[in-house]
């Protein structure tokens, strides 16, 4: 946890950076086992702290992105994973230690597979639940929010969610959806209002049932957390990125109104659209704000989805994506925070608007998945640090020697001065060891700055 | 009238375009007529697409004024005029591989195939390999289009390719798309082709079809 000094509303946004950054990177509070592994959880926070500021640090850093890769790597099913977190603690540790990545990445594995059976999760299947065994979980795109709802979504976003968008989501959480407003607890004689409902046999399950996952999920995390401790205290790793929110669009567009919805609101529905994105912002800058300071973590991972070059022009870009997902940015940044952009598919027509006057250089990270790396370095070189883009193909199909070629065109051509980390593209699921490896080795290797 | 239409479905105004098309239809013009014109005005947004103008909004507000569009036009259409099939340039198999349950990409493909004139079996998702050994020989489908969205997708996509083969069915073409589908998952499935969009889809669909 990180705690904000008494004088923080005082602080410029670099002094909150540079408390943010001190924190993550003090070894104090933080147990080691030797004195070799506190040096370097130093030196690996410093060298990615050193690339978002776009000096050179002393060698380019490498952070592979693994999603259920580990799991396979090590013997167990993504199921396994879910429903058993010792095998998820193993895994992980297994994976770890013989990859030696410099940080333990956060990619969103660590899913306690019983708490959603409790709460009856509808937007995705797991393995077990919906999908094989043998397969990771994935989301189903549905209209979780109707067409007609962007003004209760916009006149009260949390109310929204707490009674129309949960009984929907979870089908052990219908009672919610009966649950009276909280202003009904500001004077005596109307709270009964607020608390008889929740006396319902309906509204009464809800509750039970969360209660029920809450156990679940604190003892799963429990077990399953065990080895991200030892490796930071035996191998020196430094968590990344800490935080998490979305792109208001996003936000929108992958859960509420899934694509489909979304993309027929542009034409059907568009100041709609623009006005639940606006509302969106404070909302998304706090989840991203609370959830790094809770990790105690300078970075905040925000995925994006549905801005990509295949989903939309470049005006409707400008118009619905942009404005909202830029003023998140700039929050964060304000607050001393990092947005780490995981930017899936490809952003070629969008590199000249991203790189807008407005975000202060050397704030923000973007890890490029299949946008084309020296169009990146050009437009964004000396304003934010890149990261990317070893293809999930060749990482599951190719050879070692065509990942160790690809790495070093990436380090001799983007890489030089600075400003870059080795990244696969896409959230790893398959993959040949010998294959990874031979992005992690050559980077480690060839990337060293003189 | 039908320019009129066809300008309505091209620059996305669905209220005009349906209320043109409705008026077609109750002023007796033929509903095959009207259906044509939304043909048309398809080609043109697959153009667009094709060319970078149009993107995924534009697709699926045209899949959407289409389907309106038929719908008001099957209670004009005669007995004989709904039963009679048009001719296609080919039949297709379609779905997203075992294990992924993504449907996006998949749709639009079929979209855009459907209105450029091929006959279409959607699979669903999730499909295992042998429903598409089973749908290729129900259907005599000359060609079989495999989704995926995830790295996932890879060895399903194996395993079907594999499959068509050892059903007696390697004359088959089959084109592999998806988010992290490229020249080296193509190589390593054994198909065909990949497609990177919808409309690679169309592009390959005619070219194995000899259009």
């Amino acid at each position: 946890m990180f705690t904000p000094s008494e004088n923080w509303d005082a602080l410029s946004r670099e002094e909150r950076s540079e408390a943010r950054f001190s924190s993550w990177m003090s070894t104090e509070d933080r147990e080691f086992d030797t004195p070799e592994a506190e040096e370097t959880y130093r030196r690996r926070a410093q060298r990615v702290k050193d690339i978002v500021a776009l000096k050179k640090p002393d060698r380019v850093p490498v952070l592979p992105w693994i999603g259920g890769y580990f799991a396979e790597y090590a013997g167990f099913t993504p199921h396994d994973i879910m429903y058993d977190p010792q095998a998820y603690s193993e895994a992980w540790m297994t994976f770890n230690e013989d990859f030696k990545p410099d940080y333990l990445i956060f990619a969103g594995n660590a899913n306690p597979g019983e708490a959603f059976e409790t709460l009856d999760y509808k937007v995705y299947r797991w393995p077990g639940h919906g999908v094989n065994e043998q397969t990771s979980f994935q989301c189903i795109e549905d209209e979780y929010m109707r067409a007609d709802e962007y003004d209760l979504l916009i006149a009260d976003p949390e109310r929204y969610y707490m009674s129309r968008y949960m009984p929907r989501a979870f089908g052990a959480l219908e009672g919610l959806g009966m649950l009276p407003s909280v202003f009904t607890t500001m004077e005596m004689p109307i709270i009964p209002a607020y608390i008889i409902p929740i006396g319902l046999p309906g509204v009464r399950a809800s509750f039970e049932a969360l209660l029920k996952a809450g156990e679940q999920a604190l003892a799963y995390n429990t077990a399953a957390m065990q080895s991200d401790a030892k490796l930071k205290a035996t191998y020196g790793m430094p968590s990344l990125p800490g935080g998490v929110t979305k792109a208001p669009f996003d936000i929108i567009g992958d859960t509420l109104r899934g694509t489909r919805g979304i993309m027929l609101d542009l034409y059907r529905r568009p100041e709609k659209v623009l006005a639940a994105c606006e509302r969106l912002v404070p909302i998304a800058v706090q989840m991203g704000v609370e959830t790094a300071t809770a990790q105690d973590n300078p970075f905040v991972f925000i995925p994006l989805h549905k801005g990509a070059d295949s989903f939309m022009s470049r005006d409707d870009f400008r118009k619905f994506y942009w404005p909202t997902f830029k003023a998140v940015i700039l929050g964060l940044v304000e607050q001393g925070l990092v947005p780490y952009h995981l930017v899936e598919g490809a952003y070629n027509e969008r590199l000249d608007i991203i790189r807008d006057p407005d975000i202060p250089a050397g704030t923000t990270y973007w890890s490029f998945d299949q946008t084309d790396m020296k169009a990146a370095k050009e437009a964004l070189g000396g304003w934010a640090c890149i990261a990317g883009n070893v293809p999930a193909s060749m990482l599951h199909s190719g050879t070692p020697e065509q990942v160790e070629a690809y790495v070093k065109e990436l380090i001799d051509t983007v890489g030089q001065d600075g400003g870059y980390a080795v990244s696969n593209g896409a959230v790893l699921e398959h993959a040949k060891p010998e294959n990874l490896r031979a992005m992690l080795e050559t980077t480690k290797s060839y990337g060293v700055y003189n | 009238m039908s320019e009129e239409l066809i300008s309505a479905i091209t620059e996305m105004r669905e209220t005009d375009a349906l209320r043109i098309a409705r008026d077609l239809l109750e002023s007796g013009t033929p509903p095959l007529e009207v259906l044509d014109a939304c043909r048309e005005a398809m080609g043109i947004i697959g153009q667009r697409f094709e060319d970078g103008e149009c993107f995924v909004p534009e697709l699926i507000m045209a899949g959407e004024m289409l389907s309106q569009i038929s719908e008001m036009a099957k209670p004009h259409l005669e007995e004989e005029e709904g039963e009679e099939t048009a001719e296609t340039l080919g039949t297709v198999v379609v779905g997203t591989v075992e294990g992924d349950i993504h449907d996006i990409g998949k749709d639009l493909v079929i979209f855009m195939l459907d209105v450029n004139g091929f006959e279409v079996i959607d699979l669903g998702v999730d499909v295992p390999p042998a429903r598409f050994v089973d749908a290729v020989q129900d259907h005599g489908a000359e060609i079989v289009g495999l989704s995926g969205f995830l790295t996932l997708a890879y060895e399903p996509m194996k395993s079907t390719v594999e499959a068509l083969q050892d059903a007696g069915l390697g004359d088959v073409q089959v084109m592999i798309g998806g988010g992290q589908v490229d020249e080296q998952v193509r190589t390593y499935t054994g198909a065909d082709a990949y497609g990177r969009d919808a409309q690679a889809a169309v592009r390959l669909a005619k070219q194995w079809m000899g259009g």
